[in-house]
């Protein structure tokens, strides 16, 4: 598959992503040729409503690609099309191409659940299962696509768990409800989820707007750690936030891309009117 | 010009007044017949409830004493049959409105079962006699379990449905992003979160269907005797209460009573027990 | 590196989800909501087929003719039709104002604090059994109105021709408020829904005006949920048609149309609740099942006018689904 060649060949490739001022236009342009998703001329409608119009970006693998815009401008949408998640939403139609390492995400044969093993999602809202313990939340996705193998699992627990950096501060606590930890808990506790069953992506939607500066610091951190070892999307209406943890920006208005570059060169020197409008704060 | 403005306003505050007093003595007067019927329940049933009452079988006329062993026995085994007919369709029924079905197809699938949960139970009867006693030749415990269980169906259907809505959308999200697929979701997600919801229509409806007499009198028919085959007539508690209570006999009458109030006291502990049961989900998420 | 190891390991562990499984879940589903629809054809078919050679024997005459004579095979469900229609006209006669009252003193008038256990008392009430209403209909209710109100309403409205001829007890006017009762509940609860369906807006507006508690009540209140309480009372209707063991207990079982409350009447439900079993001839079942064909007929336009009245208010409830 060619998703392993790729996993494979990119840590060279990042290592200049990892630098902390990725200024360097050689890393950005390394960046772009290795590419997690290749999104051609995409439109959404919902009902008669166009969310999205003709979109085309190309987001790289093994880096952290923010999303920003004023509510309403399309984000959310977009990475909910990068999983299919949208598919959920009745009378939404799509038009262009997605590419997910040269394969055509909607593809007549492409199964959405497949789609979404390698590419995981962290929403706005923390939402442990409510029934489930811990462990249980962690473990269900692997569980519910038949994985029974009890050593399997256990590793798999501490190992998303240790990643979410959750381990130390749940590990006695492991039969407790999901819901009985505190929201920032709650969250990296989604994202132990997603990361349990290996996805390739995750997809983060808002996913500090309903917590704490010190628990979205917590997040923000966990989000940098991730960064060598999965391809990361993530929404925000929050500049600073997309100006600390990401490697490219790209920015959304009513449901077009107007800008989309290097995270530093976006925020100090950008290149349309519109985006500098917003993040200097002239509208949004 | 002011005492008469002032008249004016008192009159309608009079007449406010006079409107609370009346709907509030109309709504004495409805829960009335609640409190009559539990009081004559318990004056006139109480003193036949004993012991032999629940593991007796009901004497001759002109022999006193007896009891409802048999009726309370097949009122459980009709109970039963019909579990085993409405919670299954009934549940898989609402989660397909919940999950699947378009607005246009649930409008239509919902308008068909408000409209079946309004067939008089006595249709039900009839209609359960022509498919099965006339078939099998004989009144049965199936026969009545089916008619109960075809009752249970629409009102499993509309509550199961409403408890699943109120799971909040992100918990499927958030399972279908973790690659589960849809059906999974549904079963070990969805339908777990609202499972006491579920339970709760589904005992809703148990205790709907406990008292029914009309579509048991010509398909359980009632049986003196243990019912020792299901293909065979069998006690029912209320055809049993009604049987006796038109009975000339008094030792008759007082065991109806006392009927009448085990059968009243069980559907009421279930509802009771439902009451508590959302009590304290309603503060959470459902 | 481990890290990408992991993942390569974790695709030859987890086989893909199966398409079929999910498909045929959503079958199996949508099979057993059709049940719904399958049952009330199945209600109708087999009581068509249950009566089709009296519907052949007797043609439209056994709606219109009163003759109930089993030895004689000579049938005519009038009589039952009769009082169908006057007991539950009866029923409504005295539910209606009640319910609705009631349903407006939990919504807009009550305190707040007596509102839900007075709701959970009207719920209590509708969870009683009809055959457990009945024989205290039979044992307690019909004394009493025998004795004390029915000789009183003899005395000063006999004269109206409704109160007149000899007081059994049992009887048309006892039916029908037995079945009252039975329907009070039904009435009650959705009418409250109705109400609290009213936009606050609405009440907003008319106590913005001045307006005293009952004044916003019926300006604002009332008149925007009209059009839902006279569906709830259809609703009521058809639950008061189709009513059998209570009133099968109270109500006589005569076949005759007299004009008197006082006189027993009989309902086209509780000939079937007595004579189902007794009917010795295939003609006096056949007939029967073409009572039972008329009942359903009747209780089915009810409850769709009612619930075509209580929807169309409703906007279509939220879906899911792809």
């Amino acid at each position: 598959m060619a998703v392993n060649t790729m996993s494979s060949s990119t840590p060279t490739s990042q290592s200049g992503a990892m630098n902390p001022t990725p200024t360097s236009p050689a890393t950005a342009a390394e960046l772009v040729t290795a590419n997690a998703f290749a999104v051609k001329d995409l439109s959404i409608w919902y009902g008669e409503k166009q969310a999205i119009k003709n979109i085309s970006i190309d987001i790289p693998v093994m880096a952290i690609t923010a999303i920003i815009g004023p509510s309403g401008c399309g984000k959310s949408t977009f990475i909910r099309c990068l999983n299919r998640m949208h598919e959920l939403v009745p009378r939404t139609r799509v038009e262009g191409k997605i590419l997910f390492h040269g394969e055509d995400l909607y593809a007549a044969g492409s199964d959405p659940a497949m789609v979404r093993r390698r590419v995981g999602m962290v929403f706005q809202k923390s939402n442990p299962f409510p029934t489930m313990s811990i462990e249980e939340n962690v473990l269900v996705g692997l569980r519910l696509n038949g994985v029974r193998n009890r050593q399997v699992l256990n590793e798999r627990l501490e190992k998303s768990l240790r990643r979410a950096a959750l381990w130390d501060e749940v590990k006695n606590d492991l039969k407790k409800p999901g819901m009985s930890i505190s929201g920032g808990q709650q969250q990296r506790l989604c994202i132990a989820r997603a990361l349990a069953v290996e996805p390739e992506v995750l997809l983060m939607d808002e996913p500090c707007s309903a917590l704490d500066p010190i628990a979205t610091a917590k997040i923000e951190e966990l989000i940098r750690e991730l960064r060598d070892q999965y391809t990361i999307v993530i929404v925000t209406h929050n500049m600073q936030q997309a100006s600390r943890v990401s490697d490219r920006t790209a920015f959304f208005y009513v449901g077009e891309l107007i800008e989309f570059g290097d995270t530093a060169q976006l925020f100090n020197r950008p290149r349309e009117r519109q985006t500098e409008d917003y993040i200097t704060g002239r509208f949004g | 010009m002011m005492a008469l403005r002032h008249d004016n306003h008192s009159w309608r505050k009079i007449k406010s007044a006079l409107a609370s007093a009346l709907s509030m003595l109309a709504a004495v007067l409805v829960i009335a017949p609640l409190g009559l019927v539990f009081f004559y329940l318990l004056q006139k049933g109480a003193g036949s409830v004993n012991w032999h009452f629940f593991t007796q079988l009901p004497k001759p006329v002109g022999e006193a004493g007896g009891g409802m062993a048999n009726a309370i026995a097949g009122t459980g085994e009709l109970l039963g049959i019909a579990s085993l007919i409405g919670i299954p369709i009934g549940v898989l029924g609402g989660v397909y409105l919940a999950e699947y079905g378009s607005a246009r197809s649930n409008w239509w699938l919902r308008f068909v079962a408000d409209i079946l949960n309004g067939v008089p139970s006595i249709t039900w009867g009839v209609v359960v006699y022509g498919m099965v006693v006339l078939t099998f030749k004989s009144f049965s415990a199936y026969a009545g379990g089916l008619a109960l269980g075809f009752m249970m169906i629409p009102l499993i259907m509309r509550t199961t449905e409403e408890v699943l809505l109120l799971v909040p959308n992100g918990y499927r999200e958030a399972s279908l992003a973790l690659g589960i697929s849809r059906w999974k979701t549904i079963v070990h997600i969805v339908m777990k979160t609202a499972s006491k919801g579920i339970i709760t229509g589904i005992l809703l409806a148990l205790a709907r269907i406990a008292g029914e007499t009309a579509p048991l009198l010509f398909t359980a028919f009632g049986n003196r005797f243990w019912n020792r085959n299901l293909a065979e007539p069998i006690a029912a508690l209320p055809l049993q209460i009604f049987s006796y209570a038109i009975s000339p006999y008094e030792d008759w009458h007082r065991q109806a009573w006392a009927g009448a109030l085990v059968l009243v006291v069980g559907i009421f502990v279930i509802n009771v027990l439902v009451r508590f049961l959302t009590r304290d989900r309603t503060v959470r998420i459902l | 590196m481990p890290a990408v190891e992991g993942r390569a390991h974790a695709k030859l562990e987890v086989p893909p989800p199966s398409r079929f499984a999910d498909k045929a879940f959503e079958w199996l589903t949508l099979a057993m909501a059709l049940a719904v629809v399958l049952l009330v054809i199945l209600v109708g078919w087999q009581l068509a087929r249950g009566s089709s050679a009296a519907i052949q024997k007797f043609g439209f005459h056994f709606l219109a003719t009163s003759t109930w004579d089993p030895v004689a095979e000579q049938f005519g469900a009038l009589p039952f039709i009769y009082g169908t229609v006057v007991s539950s006209l009866i029923a409504l006669l005295i539910a209606v104002p009640l319910s609705i009252a009631t349903a407006i003193y939990l919504t807009e008038l009550a305190p707040l604090w007596i509102r839900q256990p007075l709701t959970s008392l009207i719920e209590m009430l509708a969870a009683i059994p009809s055959v457990i209403l009945g024989l205290w209909g039979i044992f307690v209710m019909i004394p009493f109105l025998r004795d004390y109100p029915f000789p009183f309403l003899k005395k000063y409205l006999g004269w109206s021709g409704l109160f007149t001829g000899p007081i059994y007890g049992v009887s048309m006017l006892a039916g029908g408020i037995i079945i009252a009762i039975m329907i009070l509940p039904i009435i009650t609860s959705v009418s409250r829904e109705i109400l609290r369906s009213v936009p606050n807006l609405q009440r907003e507006a008319a106590y913005a005006l001045g307006a005293t508690r009952w004044e916003v009540t019926r300006i604002a209140v009332l008149s925007y949920a009209k059009r839902g309480l006279f569906g709830a009372v259809i609703l009521g209707l058809g639950r008061a048609l189709g009513e059998t063991m209570a009133v099968t207990m109270v109500i006589g079982n005569t076949p005759q149309i007299a004009t008197s409350l006082f006189a027993p009447g009989y309902t086209l439900a509780s000939v079937i609740a007595n004579e189902f079993t007794e009917a010795t001839t295939d003609l006096y079942l056949e007939a029967l099942f073409e009572i039972g064909l008329v009942l359903f007929g009747i209780t089915i336009l009810a409850n769709l006018i009612g619930q075509l009245l209580l929807r169309t208010l409703k906007t279509s409830s939220g879906t899911r689904g792809a």
